[in-house]
């Protein structure tokens, strides 16, 4: 199967979930016994192409133009879209970020083809290629196959692979390959202005190692003091899944998940979290994690260490109290 | 503004979710139905638009029959007029599909700008605002936190990832995704729900659009996610709980 792997940065740096789905492409390669390029894409990034070719694949295309120096879904899709019709890929794809949900749908439709988004593994059997989604917030998992004619377009969900698990070019590097496209600043209607952070972070939660995380469970702003005192007994600090942000109960900064930080700890507690995939991609990489839910079926537990299904408003007291009790003593 | 907002309806947060044995869908007798919660995000909007520069409101739903109260409940909060295009198996089409479907039921409608959620809390393709700009030849920006209309363009706050934003500007007409949490949805009055009884209405059934049945993809099966950690559940008493549950993060995990 021949791969075409779009690949990611923004200003010269990397968006490293290139590297995840570039490993996912290796692995496809191996076994279809297909072929594998890897696409950067943008301005002035030669020394990223460069860098890219030192990985296993069998050569990389270099695609600059001053229209492609900050994104645009016009100047992206119809860049890639000559890339893809020079190339002939069968299988496009893409790491999931907010870039590629913004153009891949259009880039795929504009080649008349649909695009098996947000995947979180594949099967190769029988010869057949099987996509894994997430369905109904991750209380499902669904396996979708194209049905049409190639190229087929599939993004892969952050975490969904291990970046490190990507081989290095067994013979030195591959070769970097520029590709011309046609673009023309009348074809960009979307004019990207500047980059900004909304607030100084406060708080750098990756850096704690104990955190205390809220979602919907919690019900009411009034509720937050409950889940801060146990994070002070634990000596954690205390964030949220996107709803509690959303609704102003904690500040923007202690989001954890797609849209806010991806944390670590050494122990991560869920409290009346449902696990959507756009929380659980942010903090699956704790060693340990613990979670109270009500809902014994909530994806959270999928990925919990320990669970307690039931009402966090008869546990947390009990568990202050407990820590009061052994603290004291 | 003439502005178009897609609405979906989906299965309820806490329905139980019955797989359908051999299937690609839930049994949907027993459970009960909701507007997805990220097209509040995106309806609201429309109606702030549309009070800040007059024009209309049009929601657009797709569906079965059940569909229609998820654009009566758009009509209650001040939406103009519904589209309801119905289809029983709606749940089939693959995004590009859908997209197709929509856009042929709303291309005479030539809206300034069409509105959608960020992505559906139950097939979760969110694709259908991106699909949809493609397919009526305009441009499109997603993951919207603040739209700002002046003179035939939009300054638009676009939310990226890691904490980061970008300014974008647009002409219209254009579509857009909404990113949830950018406004507090209203709550319909009673005089708005009064008033939409007397709201139109219009289905159009999709098998009469004309969209060439052509799949791009098949979701073979669905099935509830096999677990990749192994969970231990600590039961007993809340009390006996925090006991556990402290005493294996101590001494088991060793990360107290």
């Amino acid at each position: 199967m021949k791969i075409l792997l779009i690949t990611e940065q923004r200003e010269g740096k990397w968006n490293k979930v290139s590297f995840e789905t570039l490993a996912a492409a290796q692995q496809i390669v191996q076994q279809t016994k297909g072929t594998l390029a890897g696409v950067v894409i943008g301005k002035g990034v030669a020394a990223l192409a460069d860098e890219l070719a030192g990985s296993q694949l069998d050569e990389v295309l270099l695609v600059e133009r001053d229209l492609l120096e900050k994104y645009t879904p016009d100047g992206f899709s119809l860049a890639l879209r000559q890339v893809i019709e020079a190339v002939k890929p069968d299988l496009v794809l893409l790491p999931h970020t907010y870039q590629v949900r913004d153009f891949a749908p259009k880039l795929a439709a504009s080649v008349g083809r649909g695009m098996i988004g947000d995947c979180i593994a594949y099967r190769y059997e029988n010869g057949k290629l099987i996509f894994v989604r997430q369905m109904f917030q991750g209380r499902t998992a669904a396996d979708v196959v194209f049905t049409g004619d190639a190229p087929w377009v599939a993004s892969f969900q952050a975490g969904a692979f291990r970046a490190d698990l990507a081989a290095k070019h067994a013979g030195g590097k591959a070769p970097v390959k520029s590709v011309n496209v046609n673009l023309a600043a009348e074809q960009i209607r979307t004019k990207p202005l500047e980059l900004f952070r909304e607030a100084k972070q406060a708080v750098d939660l990756t850096q704690a190692p104990i955190l205390i995380s809220v979602g919907r469970g919690i019900k009411a702003p009034e509720n937050i003091p409950l889940a801060e005192k146990l994070a002070k007994l634990m000596g954690g600090e205390i964030c949220a899944s996107r709803p509690i942000c959303d609704e102003g109960w904690l500040p923007m900064d202690r989001q954890i998940g797609s849209s806010g930080q991806t944390v670590a700890p050494k122990l991560y507690f869920a409290l009346g979290i449902s696990g959507a995939i756009q929380h659980v991609v942010g903090m699956k990489g704790s060693r340990t994690i613990a979670a109270i839910n009500k809902d014994q079926n909530a994806p959270i537990f999928e990925v919990a260490d320990y669970g307690v299904v039931g009402d966090l408003f008869e546990i947390v007291p009990a568990m202050i109290e407990e820590l009061e009790k052994t603290k004291a003593g | 503004m003439k502005i178009g907002v897609c609405v979906k309806q989906v299965p309820a947060k806490d329905a139980p979710l019955a797989i359908i044995e051999g299937s690609a869908w839930i049994r949907e007798s027993d459970i009960g139905f909701e507007t997805n919660e990220p097209d509040g995000f995106a309806l609201e909007e429309a109606l702030r638009l549309k009070e800040k520069h007059q024009g209309e409101v049009v929601a657009i739903s797709m569906g079965p029959e059940r569909a229609k109260q998820t654009i009566k409940e758009a009509l209650a909060k001040g939406a103009d007029r519904g589209i309801h295009i119905a289809d029983d198996q709606f749940y089939k089409l693959d995004p590009l599909g859908s997209a197709r479907s929509i856009a042929a039921a709303i291309k005479n409608e030539n809206f300034d700008l069409i509105l959608t959620g960020l992505q559906s809390d139950d097939q979760g393709f969110g694709q259908t605002g991106v699909l949809l700009a493609e397919l009526l030849g305009r441009p499109h920006a997603t993951i919207i936190m603040q739209i700002e209309v002046t003179d035939g363009r939009m300054k638009l706050k676009r939310e990226l990832e890691a904490g980061w934003f970008q300014w974008v500007e647009l002409p219209l007409p254009a579509v857009l995704s909404i990113q949830s949490g950018i406004n507090k949805p209203r709550y319909a009055t009673l005089k708005g729900i009064m008033a939409a009884k007397k709201k139109e209405i219009v289905t159009v059934p999709r098998a009469s659009l004309g969209v060439p049945d052509a799949p791009t993809q098949h979701v073979e099966r669905i099935y509830v996610p096999q677990k990749t950690k192994k969970t231990e559940f600590i039961t007993g008493q809340p009390k006996e709980i925090a006991a556990k549950l402290i005493e294996k993060l101590r001494h088991e995990a060793r990360v107290l």
